[in-house]
């Protein structure tokens, strides 16, 4: 497999965008991708979205943003896997260039949530869960989370504001992000006060529907005059469908097999790595992907944020420019807006939360509730 | 309408159906071609008690659509007596009265409408074992 590189990148406001479609975030994405680059086209498109046909009523996405971004006739399709939907589609892209079929792939990432209500919006996430043994049952994703992190507090002694860490963090990085759906700060006490979601998920411990959309070119040759960006651990891994048919519910095996995947690629462990972009859907998923990711022993998750051990300067910088939680999650985009947050760190270009001297950023996207993950490795330099 | 889904699913919803292994006798719900513990495609059909433990619970308080409007909803993850785990809507409890580890037990009820054209589907609840 030879080097690959990201070659350019562009990303769309995060929010609540009732002026925009699916069309005009996935376009304006793609062409600033290709326009950083230099490129006016690429071998390959690869789509990454999880729900445009029940949320945009639009599927067929591949051709659909090849034609709305002017790019046919390039070979076009659309990568579904659930949450994980971008992080499948970078991989993806990286194993067309890496595998020299094609010199370049334009990966996009896009969701559009916000032109649905939120039982509908609830529904079409919940169909990435076990249709028939939880889905049927009324299980939201939010509640699927709920349950894991009732459990995991019962079973290590925390309470709910031991976990304010997460959102506090996230929002902080989020400031200094213009194109967050939350840039502002969130105190411990607007934590303990906000509204039950799932007991004992609350809506500081969410991510939000969002709308957007993100973009890289991934070439086999690097973008000439700018510090290189490499791609050098990719990983993917899965894990059951339904929570309840895991021998182990509070460990995130398919985040740890594709994390492990992806550091033997790169030849690199855990505490090489100078941040890392994680699946922050909910604060409790941050504390089992930083256990899963070898960051923090098994139950000890949660102490890295109450040890402030997670902001930029801290031991394992997560969220560094707002992450799901507060960057905004439009889930077919995170995986691909987590590589651009990543390549922003590592180009020194994130303003108060730059991360001092980043060199190597570590992503990762996790579908359904921990049952398709996929890992990232992103190094600076040669 | 998906009325032969909910036709198929029948002793799965009504009669805690699953599957046990012919080579290694694991226990699975719901049932499962090949088997989680040795792949062995060889299964046989399996009938639950319906007995187990609250291993976590949830008050939802967003419901998808379909789902009665009253909220809190409460849904948990029921270990079973036998061993595998089953997610499922909690019945007649309080959701103050609920605690892990304790004592349910399976009844039928309604889990789903789908509206005034669509099929109500029941199928299994759980709810605290009286006096457990």
């Amino acid at each position: 497999m030879r080097d690959v590189y990201i070659a350019g990148m562009g990303q769309t406001r995060i929010g609540e965008l009732w002026d925009r479609s699916l069309k005009d975030l996935a376009v304006e994405a793609a062409l600033k991708a290709l326009a950083e680059a230099q490129a006016t086209t690429a071998d390959c498109l690869i789509v990454g979205n999880m729900l445009s046909g029940e949320l945009a009523s639009q599927e067929n996405l591949g051709v659909f943003v090849a034609d709305s971004a002017g790019l046919t006739p390039v070979e076009a399709v659309k990568v579904e896997s659930a949450c994980s939907s971008g992080g499948a589609a970078f991989r993806e892209g990286y194993l067309r260039v890496a595998s020299g079929a094609a010199e370049s792939a334009l990966v996009v990432g896009v969701e559009k949530m916000s032109d649905l209500l939120p039982d509908a919006v609830s529904s079409g996430l919940a169909l990435a869960a076990d249709g028939d043994s939880e889905n049927l049952h009324g299980a939201t994703f939010v509640a699927l989370n709920a349950l894991i992190m009732r459990r995991y507090m019962h079973e290590n002694g925390y309470k709910h504001e031991d976990f304010s860490g997460f959102a506090i963090n996230a929002h902080r990085n989020a400031a200094s992000n213009e194109d967050a759906m939350f840039p502002r700060a969130v105190t411990a006490k607007d934590y303990a006060k906000s509204c039950m979601v799932a007991s004992p998920i609350n809506l500081l411990d969410s991510s939000a529907i969002s709308d957007g959309a993100a973009a890289v070119l991934l070439s086999a040759r690097p973008k000439p005059g700018v510090r290189p960006i490499r791609v050098t651990g990719s990983g993917a891994a899965t894990d059951t469908i339904a929570v309840a048919a895991r021998k182990d519910p509070l460990w995130l095996s398919a985040a740890e097999a594709s994390a492990r995947r992806a550091f033997a690629q790169a030849g690199l462990k855990p505490e090489d790595v100078d941040l890392f972009e994680l699946h922050d859907a909910f604060c409790i998923m941050a504390a089992l992907s930083l256990e899963a990711g070898g960051f923090a022993p098994r139950g000890k998750g949660v102490r890295l944020a109450m040890e402030g051990e997670i902001g930029p300067t801290g031991k394992v910088p997560i969220a560094t420019r707002g992450g799901l939680k507060a960057r905004g999650h439009p889930v077919g985009a995170t995986g691909v807006l987590q590589i651009v947050d990543a390549a922003v760190q590592l180009r020194g270009g994130a303003g108060a939360s730059q991360v001092p001297g980043a060199r190597v950023a570590m992503t990762q996207n996790i579908g359904g509730s921990g049952s398709s993950v996929y890992t990232h490795i992103l190094a600076a330099g040669d | 309408m998906e009325l032969p889904r909910f036709h198929r699913l029948r002793g799965t919803l009504y009669r805690l159906e699953g599957s046990r292994c012919e080579d290694c006798g694991a226990l699975s719900f719901p049932a499962r071609q090949v088997c989680p513990s040795c792949s062995s495609r060889k299964s046989l059909l399996h009938r639950f008690k319906g007995a187990g433990t609250l291993w976590s619970f949830s008050e939802l308080y967003q419901l998808q659509r379909g789902y009665p409007k009253d909220v809190p909803n409460v849904i948990g993850l029921v270990k079973l007596d036998e061993g595998p785990m089953l997610l499922t809507q909690i019945t007649d409890a309080e959701p103050e009265d609920l605690s892990i580890g304790m004592r349910v037990q399976m009844v039928t009820r309604l889990i789903r409408s789908t509206g005034e054209a669509g099929p109500r589907v029941y199928g299994y609840k759980f709810r605290p074992v009286v006096g457990g």
